[in-house]
């Protein structure tokens, strides 16, 4: 059973769908005491860094998330929020995966960095397997983690900046795997595989 | 490296997917999930759905069909059509969609793309651009409710403004519909669209005017911009989309290749 963590910000409905076409039924919970009878869940997010925090906290998700342990992924703005400080808004994260959330530096490149890009994995991961360096993602951001040991991809846009994050029973994806077509697919796949 | 995007752009009317020549006599294509399904199998990396007779006539867009595409596609994709408030916005965003674009409402009140920026994030906002050469004045010109010939006009601005104007307003990106080669498949207007991506620091999306496999990588090397929309050279099964990729990926233009 795999929960989606509903904090208010939209896009939900994006993330339910992806499952639902890998033949799993995502239940959505909006109060953080349902959390503990799943065995593994998302935290989706779009929208700014502030405001999104202030309701994790308000709401009783920071408790609920720093208790958990069994797989969590955070996509996009739930993988920054997992992480120890964002730039964006100069918050403090959960703190549950370690480094830190900047503003991606694109030099002449237009941003925010909106496409598909390739990733190039680091070392091997049950959370990468499959993944070669032809796959591409869809991306959608301006603010990005530093590479450091919790980086599992990295991807290139005016600087290298991690794709894929992990540490303990948490897990991050900057892009959009739901929108990520099969490679998506594979590596919401791998999360559901994913043994802590 | 960051593929360049090949987006197919599918009207809607009446739940059917239409094609007009130059914004105008619409011919029914098809089913607008399955084509939706179809093209994201054969590898478009966005699609966008305009419902065409929504800002002619004054409502927001029918929200069943864009829950039925999330459902469906495991791409990112774009809805307009209608879209005048946050609250709007709200409805069609929930529904699955990944951004919105707003064109006449946003020429009627400049205020909404700062509203929709401040609310859903810069990633989000599209801004739709229908832009006319007249060739008296030499000027470049843009037009709205260009979803119905008889209520199509003439705006007070001219497209270069207007283009730096919605991204002081918080655009995220700006498709830029060269109307003079909409539906004609003469190719991309390449000179307008060099002299406007000068000018914009955010994604740009050229549309209108492909009509073969060149004019894409024409466009992608000439005028720099991240994406190309087109509608009919697809409808019409005159490029198929995997010999597109295939063909830019040869011709050394960043792309998505979908085995």
């Amino acid at each position: 059973m795999i929960a989606i963590i509903n904090t208010g910000c939209a896009n939900i409905n994006s993330v339910r769908f992806a499952f639902e076409r890998l033949g799993v039924t995502p239940e959505i919970i909006s109060t953080p005491s349902q959390l503990n009878k799943f065995d593994r869940a998302i935290l989706p997010g779009v929208g700014h860094a502030n405001v999104a925090m202030k309701r994790l906290v308000e709401q009783g998700w920071k408790e609920a998330i720093s208790r958990y342990d069994k797989p969590l992924m955070g996509i996009c703005l739930g993988m920054q929020l997992l992480c120890d400080y964002s730039e964006e808004g100069n918050i403090d994260g959960l703190g549950m995966i370690n480094g830190q959330i900047k503003q991606l530096q694109t030099g002449a490149l237009t941003s925010p960095h909106m496409g598909w890009n390739t990733i190039q994995t680091v070392g091997q991961h049950p959370l990468t397997k499959g993944i070669d360096a032809n796959d591409q993602v869809y991306f959608v951001h301006s603010f990005a983690h530093t590479v450091n040991e919790a980086t599992l991809a990295q991807c290139e846009y005016g600087q290298s900046f991690s794709a894929i994050v992990a540490q303990d029973n948490y897990a991050g994806m900057q892009f959009h795997p739901e929108k990520s077509a099969k490679v998506g697919a594979k590596l919401l796949n791998n999360f559901m595989q994913w043994q802590v | 490296m960051l593929s360049k995007r090949i987006i197919p752009c599918l009207d809607v009317k009446n739940g059917q997917v239409v094609k007009g020549v130059k914004f105008k006599q619409h011919e029914i294509v098809g089913d607008i999930i399955e084509l939706a399904k179809l093209y994201s199998e054969q590898g478009a990396d966005e699609l966008v759905f305009y419902e065409i007779s929504a800002s002619v006539e004054k409502r927001l867009l029918d929200l069943n069909w864009v829950r039925d595409i999330a459902r469906n596609i495991d791409i990112p994709f774009c809805v307009a059509g209608g879209i005048k408030s946050v609250s709007d916005a709200a409805k069609v965003l929930e529904q699955g969609a990944d951004k919105i674009s707003i064109n006449s409402p946003a020429i009627a009140r400049p205020e909404l793309i700062k509203e929709l920026h401040d609310e859903f994030g810069k990633q989000c906002v599209v801004v739709g651009v229908d832009s006319f050469y007249d060739e008296q004045s030499g000027e470049f010109l843009v037009y709205q409710l260009t979803g119905d010939p008889n209520a199509a006009s003439q705006t007070r601005y001219k497209t270069q403004e207007w283009i730096s104007k919605v991204q002081e307003l918080g655009a995220g990106e700006i498709v830029l519909n060269c109307m003079n080669q909409d539906g004609v498949r003469k190719g991309y207007d390449i000179k307008q669209l060099k002299e406007m991506r000068a000018l914009c620091d955010i994604p740009l999306i050229a549309s209108g005017g492909a009509g073969k496999i060149e004019d894409f990588s024409e466009v992608f090397n000439q005028t720099n911009v991240d994406g190309a929309l087109a509608a009919s050279v697809f409808h019409k099964q005159v490029i198929q989309i995997p010999t597109l990729k295939q063909y830019l990926a040869n011709n050394k233009v960043a792309t998505r290749l979908c085995s």
